[in-house]
């Protein structure tokens, strides 16, 4: 019997088990399984061992659907494998599922279960996945907790062996996936009894082999598949029997026991609950405590749902239960019924037993389900006529499907100690919270729990960290609302929500101060202090940063907080608590270095000699509350709803509050002021020279630059600047630079790119960083002033200037991106030369999710209500998404103009034939074109019939409009790869934009086909050894698609004059854009450099491959930056990812990156070539501007008038 | 047969041609190919503490940066098992070194704490170095600390060193000690066997483009040479340590100044590195034939020969800048 005890999370106790029993794992990064495939890979990395004495091989493949038939080779051939999985790339794997269980064949997938995309994604936890793989003939075995992922994991491995039938063995995604709890651990001695040597030795001689050839994979006819199709029944049927066994096995050798459905409260209960998945755990302890207060309650836990053995579930159900209630953690629109209960009502028909059988849906995308909502489940089930097809956890007032329940209903036990920190991501919270439940959980007869919840946004994101521990194990697998302990270890969150709502009567509060302990009380808001008093809290200070300052931790603070918090909540003696903190720095930071140990020591000991705690006064003196979420100016629904998720209460909306197809209105991140910047840019008016750099490269369009005329200036705030144009045009108007201080993140990316230094102090630039606290008040009003300045005429701006473009309205603003993005400047950038003409199919990733992600989205309108139509469909379909758009756009033009010149009488021949002879090849014939459509529009309104109300339906596509497929290198080197080819190859007139950060930067840095050589990335620990793929060369082979690469802080003006070249061309223009990103290890504040290095290397040349000018007899191939100038070795040692590897392996990192200086040296000969080859002469006959007989034809480079 | 063998602290050299600290140095082969070439020993480049903690924080910064913000990214970078922050990287040099060549191999460490410099010495002789060189390079910017408190930490430094080891330690100086053969005697005192003479040091240079200072470092000429010859020809026979002399050594000629002011040995690096690992050949050829021409028949013979003591006019050592060094008859006068 094994006593290891480990504390873990579910990825890895699942990963722990199928690494060591599998040779070959093929994967593909996915939230929230992508943290299996990396540990797979680490260890293989550090070389261990599976089971059988070998290392196995895990290989990243291009796309789950990739993943999956590697899998069905590597089953084929006689290897036992392995995948790891969950939401849209389970449904890639489909087909191949049914191929590997028609065939059969034991394998196993280990799914941590997520929401599939439907009106929106959500990377959160539900069923819905593996519920669209129950068809394909897998078995599906459930795990509810840490110790089942690991246990269960072990039998399925072992049962798909003996049973031929492939298993899904999966575990609600987050929930289980990522809580750390203890672990019983299964050594190598228990897997090896779990397995049948004969059964692998039996699948081992199924593999293909020459020298026992078989053949698979026919072809049948209907004389014939239908039989082979039922010859396989006999395996199902045994199926169950197989893994009773192998369970029964398990326990003898564990002494945990599991059955096919397990039952557990009272034998003699009448009401009944069968549920899956982590709901057992909150189930459980409801029926315990149901029970201990007289009720006769029980829970039936479904362990095997496939094939499913309805004479287990009759033989687990106690002969008294009279009603059963069946929970389904996904919803199928338009069944009978979920499929869980559909199974129990028929299986219970079928047993003859007639019993009342209500089924209900409950925490779809991690929706909290807790005992509150079980125990009113339970309620329901007594009553005489209980609602079927019920929901609960939410509050349905559209269909009125939901349960009431009782928040303040809790089944917590008094000896769990129960613990909530809310800290910023970047202050190392989660780390140490990982570490003290680690430290907790190895006390004797202590167990523990952690989970933590993340933020929305990624730039200054919010985390809560939810730590139980006690004497007994914690299957509490919902968040803590009744907290003993609160720490907050950021203060300006206290003016941003109610975090003592969760603390009970008595508890202790943490809180990190920037004041003397005898001041705090009086920054306390109202509803703070109330709660103080009333719930007689203790609350202890801390001015963390001070001692994080002084100790060299700079703005980490998470272990200053950590020996807070023991040192309060009393777990462990004093010096026991510290040296167990040590001892756990030494752990997580022991590679680091000295220097990284000795700081965290220094703060540990200095952190107790700065902690107060507070003398509570008798009553509430503050002046201010809690400041609302959104302000009272906000739209109605962003202050109804979307300002409700703001404050954290979006559980708390109902059903009516959302829109039923996921449709919302844009425009809304301006309404979420996060206040997330320690230091904001302040400009410097008399310095500036407005070349227009810090408003291109702002990645959150928090800087904004406008000409105005003076009289404007009227009722200006006294501090707002102003300056006199640099424009010898604009000599008569205003200029200012405008930062919004409640937007900023503090990146500083625009101070480092400014070009202009003072002559008398050279640190001193035309835009510098300063606190942000004193300047907030000032700079909001004036941005609000700011704001209030129209728009300047884009009509006498040169579109292709850097500095004409900082006049130009962005149409994405204040994204949830990463602080120092490098993708969004571009996106910006486009929303200001095409926004309000702009259709976007943007694929899953980074710019996915900053673009659409709840509560507050970036992309907004002009002042005329124009602006970017956005859409997400899925990851790899993302050009085709594109492609669609485009081809409907088209039809609907073709179909509009039809009607148009149906029209002609009505609507007068003169607008008729203005609207179809309209040149819409410059901004200014667009504008002049929507006015006609506006025309059209008001005249068409006022007809009474079908064509006219048809023709008004279509007349907004009489406005050129410009599709742009965005998505980064995830998507376009590998997953959506074969769509973009097609896309480009279709010579339809659509717009790449490739953010290229050379790994999958939203799922955390895995390898992509855009990955350099010599860097390391997940999957590619050994830093990649094969050379990036050259998409551009690749793209240009068409001969007929534009291609440019581009780096803005290596050329902006070339950035600039590419995407109005793409976007003038009338075919498929790619631009891949070097985008450098927080995955590459260093100071984001340096990427503008960084790129501007990449492109001095020669590693990143600029081009511009124009098909256009092939017409003009030119050649379209043109290489714009100049030869390498400075060795590769400059450029990517600046960067974690490549540094890392010569450290670790510095022959292998000086090999690579030899390699490396070829490749591009390489590259640049090719271009090189290519751009001095000669083009074919006079050309056709046609010059340029002639072939742009479509309206899509601006001239690139030309400007469009006005500022030249 | 002309005698070139020196001994320079208690190694016993061939000759007088040390190749001194440099990324030259780094590579095992370059090491081998200055041996080939007639090198006597090679200094081995710094290890720096300062730069060994500098580089743990930002790697920590590096990996740390995004971690546990986001939900899909718990991390952006892989979890290595080791990242080589501590000197095991220059440590395993030293030892390799050791392997490929059969001269001397003198390690070079420029300390941050007392700890650092203690321990790296030990850790350096343990992976088998056959003397150190202490590279005493601080930037003094506190307006508080006076230069007797900053000779006073490094004469304890160096008698800290020296207390915990059994190979011989060099010092080596900047230029800029209000009274050098204080210093020196101190250093002496505090148990140095060398002095060597003197450091060159990255400083700012201003890109006046740009309004940016960015430290660079040039190579040496012959032009810093005279420096050198100056303060070890007034330290010769004073101080206990031996002397070396490191920058502006670039010809044979310069190698025989070194000698005759009392080096025990001449370092090069910018020589090398303009002139590539087998110009050592070059040198000694010279160095012999020069040699030969003047009828010298060992290094030993010259050595100190133009010492402070050994001159007849040294007041050429002792005065300051004459307004015109021509007329400035009283340099001769004794």
């Amino acid at each position: 019997m094994t006593k290891a005890m480990a504390i873990v999370d579910g990825n890895e106790a699942a990963a722990s088990v199928a690494y060591r029993l599998s040779e070959v794992i093929a994967i593909y990064p996915i939230t929230p399984s992508s943290p299996m495939g990396e540990l797979a890979d680490q260890w293989m990395v550090e070389g261990r061992k599976n089971n059988w004495g070998a290392v196995p091989q895990v290989v990243e493949m291009q796309s789950e659907g990739g993943a999956a038939g590697a899998l069905h080779g590597a089953l084929q051939a006689g290897s036992l494998a392995t995948t790891f999985t969950a939401s849209q790339g389970l449904l890639l794997m489909i087909p191949n599922m049914y191929k590997i269980a028609g065939e059969l064949t034991p394998a196993v997938i280990h799914v941590a279960a997520r929401s599939v995309a439907t009106h929106a994604l959500s990377i959160f936890g539900d069923h819905s996945d593996v519920m669209a793989a129950r068809q394909t003939g897998f078995a599906l075995l459930a795990s509810g907790s840490v110790q089942e992922a690991h246990d269960l994991a072990a039998i399925a491995h072992a049962s798909t062996l003996e049973a031929r039938v492939p298993f899904l063995h999966f575990f609600d995604g987050f929930r289980t996936s990522h809580e750390v709890n203890n672990l019983f651990l299964l050594s190598d001695e228990d897997l090896r009894a779990m397995i049948d040597g004969q059964a692998v030795r039996h699948h081992r001689e199924r593999a293909l082999r020459p020298d026992r050839p078989v053949l698979r994979g026919t072809a049948q006819n209907p004389d014939v598949f239908f039989q082979a199709r039922e010859a396989c029944n006999a395996f199902y049927l045994a199926c169950p029997t197989i893994v009773q066994g192998v369970m029964d096995r398990f326990a003898s050798q564990t002494g945990r026991s599991y059955h096919l459905f397990d039952y557990a409260g009272a034998p003699d209960a009448e009401r009944v609950m069968i549920v899956m998945g982590s709901a057992v755990g909150p189930a459980e302890e409801t029926v315990e405590w149901l029970n201990a207060h007289g009720e006769k309650v029980g829970l039936l836990k479904v362990r095997l749902f496939r094939p499913f053995a309805v004479q287990a579930l009759m033989n687990a159900l106690p002969r008294t239960t009279r009603a059963v209630a069946v929970l389904d953690r996904t919803k199928e629109p338009g069944s009978v019924g979920e499929p869980l209960y559909l199974d129990v009502v028929v299986s219970l028909a079928e047993a003859g037993r007639n019993l009342r059988v209500i089924g209900g849906r409950y925490g779809l995308s991690s929706k909290e389900f807790n005992p509150a909502m079980i125990k009113a489940v339970f309620d329901e089930l007594r009553s005489s006529a209980p609602r079927n097809h019920f929901t609960i956890g939410i509050h349905d007032d559209v269909t009125h499907t939901s349960l009431e329940y009782d928040p303040a209903f809790s089944t917590e036990r008094p000896d769990t100690v129960r613990a909530v920190f809310y800290g910023l991501g970047s202050d190392g919270t989660v780390g140490a919270n990982k570490n003290s439940i680690k430290i907790i959980g190895k006390q004797a007869g202590k167990y523990a729990q952690a989970y933590f919840v993340y933020d929305s946004k990624k730039a200054g994101s919010l985390t809560v960290s939810h730590l139980r521990f006690g004497p007994q194990p914690i299957r509490s697998s919902y968040l803590i609302d009744k907290a003993n302990f609160i720490g907050c270890h950021q203060f300006p969150f206290l003016e941003r929500m109610d975090v003592l709502s969760r603390a009970v009567p008595g508890a202790s509060v943490l809180l990190n101060v920037p004041f003397a302990p005898a001041e705090v009380w009086n920054h306390l808001p109202r509803k703070f202090q109330q709660q103080v008093i009333e719930k007689r809290l203790r609350v202890f200070v801390i001015d963390a940063y001070a001692v994080a300052r002084d100790s060299g931790m700079g703005r980490r603070i998470n272990t200053i907080m950590q020996t807070c918090f023991f040192a309060i909540s009393g777990i462990l003696p004093p010096a026991d608590a510290i040296a167990a903190i040590k001892k756990a720095i030494e752990q997580t930071y022991g590679n680091r270095g000295e220097a990284v140990l000795k700081r965290n020591f220094d703060a540990v000991d200095q952190a107790l000699a700065h902690l107060f705690e507070m003398q509570i006064p008798d009553r509430v003196t503050a002046a201010f509350d809690i400041l609302p979420p959104v302000p009272p100016s906000a739209p109605e629904f962003v202050r109804n709803v979307l300002g409700e998720i703001v404050a954290g209460r979006g559980d708390d909306l109902p059903v009516s509050a959302l829109p039923p197809d996921g449709t919302f209105p844009t425009g809304t991140a301006k309404w979420e002021k996060r206040n997330i910047a320690q230091e904001i840019p302040v400009w410097d008016e008399q310095l500036c020279i407005q070349c227009g750099k810090c408003v291109l490269v702002c990645p959150h369009a928090v800087i904004r630059a406008k000409v105005y005329d003076s009289s404007l200036l009227a009722n200006a705030p006294l501090s707002f600047k102003i300056a006199k144009p640099r424009w010898r045009e604009f000599q008569d108007l205003r200029y200012t630079l405008q930062v919004s201080p409640e937007d900023c993140t503090g990146c500083a990316l625009c101070v480092e790119i400014c070009p202009a230094k003072s002559k008398s102090e050279a640190k001193h630039k035309a835009i510098n960083m300063a606190p942000q606290a004193p300047l907030r008040e000032p700079e909001n009003k004036n941005w609000d002033f700011f704001l209030s300045i129209p728009e300047f005429d884009r009509s006498r701006l040169s579109h292709s200037q850097v500095k004409d473009v900082q006049l130009l309205e962005p149409l994405m603003e204040f994204s949830g991106a990463c602080a120092g993005c490098g993708e969004t400047p571009y996106i910006k950038l486009l929303t200001q030369l095409f926004g309000d003409r702009l259709l976007v199919a943007n694929a899953t990733g980074c710019s996915s999710i900053y673009g659409g992600n709840l509560p507050t989205t970036p992309y907004t309108t002009n002042a005329s209500g124009c602006g970017p139509a956005w859409s997400n469909s899925l990851f790899e379909d993302n050009a085709e998404f594109g492609l669609g758009m485009r081809l409907a756009t088209d039809q609907q033009t073709a179909y509009a103009r039809h009607l148009v010149a149906k029209f002609a009488d009505p609507i007068g021949g003169e607008l008729a034939r203005a609207i179809l002879e309209a040149d819409q090849s410059q901004e200014s014939g667009v504008a002049a074109q929507r006015e006609r459509v506006m025309e059209l529009k008001r005249q068409l309104a006022a007809m009474d019939t079908n064509d006219a109300r048809d023709l008004l339906a279509v007349a907004g596509s009489l406005v050129r409009k410009s599709v742009w497929i965005v998505g980064g290198d995830g998507w376009a080197y590998d997953i959506g790869f074969g769509g973009l080819d097609h896309v480009l190859a279709t010579g339809a007139n659509v717009n790449l934009l490739v953010l290229d950060t050379e790994v999958y930067s939203n799922t955390g840095g895995q390898m992509s086909k855009a990955t350099p050589r010599g860097a390391v990335a997940k999957f590619a620990m050994g830093g990649k050894r094969t050379v990036k793929k050259d998409l551009a060369m690749e793209a240009i082979s068409y001969g007929d698609v534009y291609v440019a690469c581009v780096a803005m802080g290596g050329g902006d003006t070339h950035t600039v004059k590419a995407f109005r070249e793409a976007e003038a061309y009338n075919g498929p223009s790619l631009i891949i854009a070097y985008s450098h990103c927080i995955a590459h290890g260093y100071d984001m504040v340096f990427g503008m450099n960084q790129q501007k290095a990449a492109v001095l290397s020669g590693y990143w040349p600029l081009m511009r491959y124009n098909p256009a000018l092939n017409l003009e007899g030119k050649n379209p191939f043109q290489l714009d930056s100049k030869p390498p100038s400075i060795p590769l070795k400059d450029y990517v040692y600046q960067e974690a990812r490549y540094t890392i590897l010569a450290r670790t392996n510095p022959e292998a990192a000086a090999q690579l990156l030899r390699e490396a200086q070829e490749d591009v040296q390489r590259r640049w000969r090719v271009y090189e070539n290519r751009a001095s080859m000669p083009g074919s002469g006079a050309g056709n006959g046609r010059r340029l501007e002639d072939i742009s007989q479509k309206p899509e034809g601006v001239a690139a480079g030309e400007p469009e008038g006005g500022a030249k | 047969m002309i005698d070139l063998t020196t001994q320079y602290m208690k190694l016993a050299l061939k000759n007088p041609l040390v190749a001194s600290a440099s990324p030259l140095t780094e590579s095992v082969d370059n090491l081998r190919r200055l041996e080939d070439s007639g090198i006597a020993a090679v200094v081995l480049p710094s290890l720096f503490e300062e730069q060994l903690m500098l580089e743990s924080v930002l790697l920590d910064q590096d990996l740390s940066r995004g971690a546990d913000e986001f939900a899909e990214a718990i991390t952006y970078l892989p979890n290595l098992e080791s990242y080589n922050t501590g000197p095991e990287g220059y440590l395993g040099l030293i030892h390799r070194a050791k392997q490929a060549v059969a001269i001397p191999v003198i390690a070079s460490l420029n300390g941050t704490t007392p700890g650092g410099w203690i321990r790296y010495a030990r850790e350096m002789e343990q992976a088998g170095a056959d003397a150190i060189e202490l590279n005493l390079y601080s930037i003094e910017t506190d307006p508080h600390k006076s230069s007797e408190a900053v000779e006073d930490r490094y004469c304890e430094l160096v008698h800290q060193v020296k207390a915990g080891l059994q190979i011989p330690v060099a010092v080596k100086l900047s230029p800029f000690f209000s009274s050098m053969v204080h210093v020196a005697r101190r250093l002496d005192n505090a148990g140095a066997d060398a002095l060597v003479l003197f450091n060159r040091f990255y400083q700012a240079d201003f890109d006046i483009e740009n309004l940016e200072a960015a430290p660079r470092l040039v190579l040496s000429d012959p032009c810093e040479l005279p420096l050198r010859l100056h303060w070890v020809a007034i330290l010769y026979g004073s101080v206990r340590p031996s002397l070396a002399i490191t920058g502006g050594v670039h010809r044979a000629e310069d190698v025989v100044k070194c000698m005759m002011a009392g080096a025990q040995v001449a370092m090069m690096t910018s020589a090398l590195l303009q002139n590539g690992v087998r110009y050592p050949h070059r040198i000694l050829d010279d160095l012999v034939r020069w040699m030969t021409e003047h009828e010298y028949e060992s290094i030993q013979q010259m050595r100190g020969s133009m010492s402070y003591r050994a001159v007849p006019n040294p007041g050429a050592f002792e005065r300051n800048n004459y307004m015109k060094m021509l007329s400035s008859y009283a340099l001769r006068v004794r």
